[in-house]
């Protein structure tokens, strides 16, 4: 399972590379959305994936699966949310000013002014 | 945005109220179940967003005259306050309380201040989410 | 009171949670925000007297036994730099009183301050690596609203570059936690530090450490991560970027610190030399790029990264005096970064322009600014008695001691060209002939601007010359930092 799990993460961690590499600004928040989705199944995957029962006390379960990393995911899962929710909203707000979506266009420079 | 599409305002009249029953049913189902504030909350959005695709924003907000930047400053402080209940006890923040109390119609129900904070997350995702759709979704 | 330790974090979080019922009531927003900035300072001086007398404060949320619940805990080293930031936050938003504009006011400026103010100060006296996580999003999410505020072109620009870096990393911060929580299986700082002494850090823990380096690196801008900073940091108003200059980076510069004196200091030869090197490599991108340019406010910026490099030069040597060296180090750079920024800023407001070339002849009728400025300027390249000298005397015997001696003679030269880069300022700007100033009308906040930057330059001033009244705190910080043990035993109170 835990070769399984492996490969998934690292497809999209592949895939969130590619993505954020590209020029497009939507392409971009999607790769890091992918990113983020790779790094909670990996928490999940190294928080062991051997438990079989919810963690929730009850009765005759002693093969409980390890709570901890659910909750990180779960914290990690509503900063990503937020986090790209701000990152969409700035895109349109910078497509809508900037009249571009193209990384490229974008790009800065320091001036002396 | 103009647009006429009875089929989908028909549809939407009852299933935003299945819907928001539904988030209210997950809220309160957190304690001990699968659910929470944080999922209840995304689904009352979800059903504020419906409505706001089938009709326009100005109606919404007619219907609906909620300042959800209001909102999220209240969830905050429910929050945080429900968090600071223990200093007053001499407890180290965050500790939680909970008892049993008989309640008319309901019996015998167990009364947890995590729930308090819960409510305050549900507040804070509800706001946060319409101010964002509201954000995008508010110029044409 | 258990819970004390809390109210640097409380107070600014509960204060921004009350400026956003008003957002539109000026007076309300900039009253409201004082109130609780002056508070939180209250707050965090009785605080650094408590951990002084009591020694380190520690309270874990809910009543949980350590180490399972999220533990905060007030060390010297945290709780220094937690007054120092809240005392910069009051600083500034005096500051931004005429400075930065009615619109931004109106539009959450308060509230995002005092909200990253939360988030840094939970960052510093957080005791969990999770939660170390939690609060650095905190932070960023505020720097992000700080960023974009006003909304201008090239913030709107900037901001996007800003935010996708700070995505990525704090997309391999999770990450990290999640390797390492698979090889030591906890959370608690205080009981990770002791796991790794059990299995005496491993080649898998180095690894671990490294990926650390990278994220933290990130935020602190070192070699060669620092490519963000310049152009990101230059795009927001002055106030806003006063706070990121003197707070952000060093945000990243204790995680560093924490995570390499607590974690991982069973293979100095490799991780701390790397340190070492890398240290002296973002000196050197530092200097280059702070005499590359005409612009006042890069100049400034560039001088961030020179003294992240310095501080951490510092902790490399793991030695008693380069601690010590880093721990006055990174409160002086904090405060006279600050300072120098507000000072940069009125610069900035009546000359109409950043450019260098544009300026001149200012001493004649701004003489108060400019002898403020070159205090400031020979404060920070450390001359004595000023704030910066013992700090970098200190680094620089640690480095000495512990037998770097070329790169130990790297920072004394690099004091050379911080020097040089600021004074250029000052010979441009005030020296010279008398160039275009803008008219008196536009430039009616020049005395609002100068109070409070006069008054934070005194405070660094005060600093250098009472550093002898403030060493026994530092030396409660650097105990701790020499000696994990300290800090493992007051949380889980063996």
């Amino acid at each position: 399972m835990e070769v399984v799990m492996a490969f998934v993460i690292g497809f999209l961690f592949m895939a969130a590379v590619y993505l954020i590499l590209s020029k497009s600004i939507l392409r971009i928040i999607i790769g890091t959305s992918l990113l983020s989705h790779g790094a909670h199944l990996l928490i999940l995957t190294m928080g062991g994936l051997d438990g079989e029962a919810p963690p929730v006390l009850a009765d005759g379960v002693t093969n409980m699966a390890d709570p901890l990393p659910q909750a990180l995911i779960l914290t990690a899962i509503v900063i990503s949310f937020g986090v790209t929710a701000f990152f969409l909203v700035l895109a349109y707000r910078a497509y809508q000013e900037l009249g571009t979506d193209n990384m490229d266009e974008i790009r800065g420079k320091l001036s002396d002014d | 945005m103009k647009m006429n599409n009875v089929i989908l305002k028909t549809t939407v009249q009852v299933s935003f109220f299945i819907i928001f029953l539904f988030s209210i049913h997950i809220f309160l189902a957190g304690h001990f179940a699968p659910g929470g504030g944080f999922v209840g909350g995304l689904l009352t959005a979800s059903a504020l967003v419906l409505l706001l695709l089938t009709y326009d924003i100005k109606t919404v907000q007619k219907l609906l005259p909620i300042n959800y930047m209001m909102m999220t400053a209240v969830g905050l402080a429910l929050a945080l306050g429900t968090a600071s209940i223990s200093v007053f006890f001499g407890d180290a923040f965050f500790k939680h309380y909970f008892s049993h109390f008989e309640i008319p119609l309901l019996g015998n129900t167990e009364l947890h201040t995590a729930m308090l904070f819960d409510s305050g997350v549900y507040l804070v995702v509800v706001g946060v989410t319409m101010i964002i759709i509201q954000s995008i979704g508010g110029d044409e | 009171m258990i819970n004390f330790l809390l109210l640097p974090i409380l107070i600014p979080f509960a204060t921004a949670i009350i400026l956003m019922f008003a957002p539109k009531k000026i007076t309300f927003q900039r009253t409201v925000s004082m109130i609780g900035l002056i508070a939180a300072t209250v707050a965090s001086f009785t605080l650094i007297q408590r951990v002084h007398t009591l020694g380190i404060q520690v309270v874990t949320f809910g009543n949980w036994p350590e180490p399972f619940g999220i533990t905060i805990v007030a060390d010297m080293m945290a709780t220094i730099l937690v007054t120092t930031s809240i005392v910069i936050a009051l600083f500034t938003v005096w500051y931004s009183f005429r400075s930065i504009g009615i619109e931004r006011e109106q539009f959450f400026y308060y509230p995002g301050v005092l909200l990253m103010i939360t988030g840094v100060n939970g960052a510093f006296l957080t005791g969990d690596i999770f939660n170390l996580f939690v609060f650095f999003e905190v932070l960023l999410m505020a720097s992000y609203l700080l960023s974009v505020i006003g909304g201008e072109k090239k913030q709107l620009k900037e901001s996007i570059k800003y935010i996708l870096v700070n995505v990525v990393s704090s997309a391999l911060f999770v990450i990290t936690v999640a390797l390492l929580y698979s090889v030591v299986g906890t959370l608690n700082m205080a009981d990770i530090s002791v796991k790794i002494a059990e299995i005496g850090q491993p080649g898998i823990i180095t690894t671990i450490g490294v990926l650390f380096l990278i994220v933290f690196g990130l935020k602190a801008a070192i070699f060669p991560l620092f490519f963000w900073l310049p152009s990101s940091y230059a795009a927001p108003p002055i106030p806003v970027i006063a706070l990121f200059g003197a707070l952000l980076t060093k945000v990243g510069v204790y995680a560093i610190t924490r995570t390499y004196t607590l974690f991982f200091v069973h293979d100095i030869a490799f991780t701390h030399t790397l340190l070492l090197v890398l240290s002296c490599l973002t000196i050197l991108a530092g200097c280059i790029g702070a005499l590359s340019t005409f612009n006042v406010k890069n100049i400034i910026i560039y001088n961030v990264v020179i003294a992240v490099g310095v501080i951490l030069f510092g902790v490399a040597q793991m030695n008693e005096e380069g601690l010590m060296g880093a721990m006055f180090y990174i409160t002086h750079d904090m405060l006279i970064k600050a300072a120098l920024f507000f000072l940069v800023g009125i610069i900035v407001v009546i000359t109409g322009t950043a450019n260098l070339k544009k300026m001149g002849g200012l001493i004649k009728t701004f003489p108060v600014l400019g002898w403020t400025y070159l205090i400031a300027a020979f404060g920070l390249a450390g001359i004595p008695p000023l704030s910066g000298f013992i700090g970098k005397m200190l680094i620089v015997k640690g480095g000495l001691e512990a037998g770097n001696i070329w790169s130990s003679l790297w920072i004394l030269l690099s004091s050379l060209v911080v020097l040089l880069s600021v004074i250029r300022i000052f010979i441009y700007a005030f020296w010279g002939e008398e160039k275009t100033i803008v008219p008196l009308a536009e430039r009616k906040s020049y005395k609002a601007l100068l109070i409070p930057s006069v008054l934070l330059v005194a405070i660094t001033v005060f600093y250098g010359v009472g550093a002898e009244w403030i060493t026994p705190y530092m030396q409660d910080a650097v105990d701790v930092l020499i000696d994990p043990s300290v800090y493992t035993d007051a949380v889980l109170k063996e």
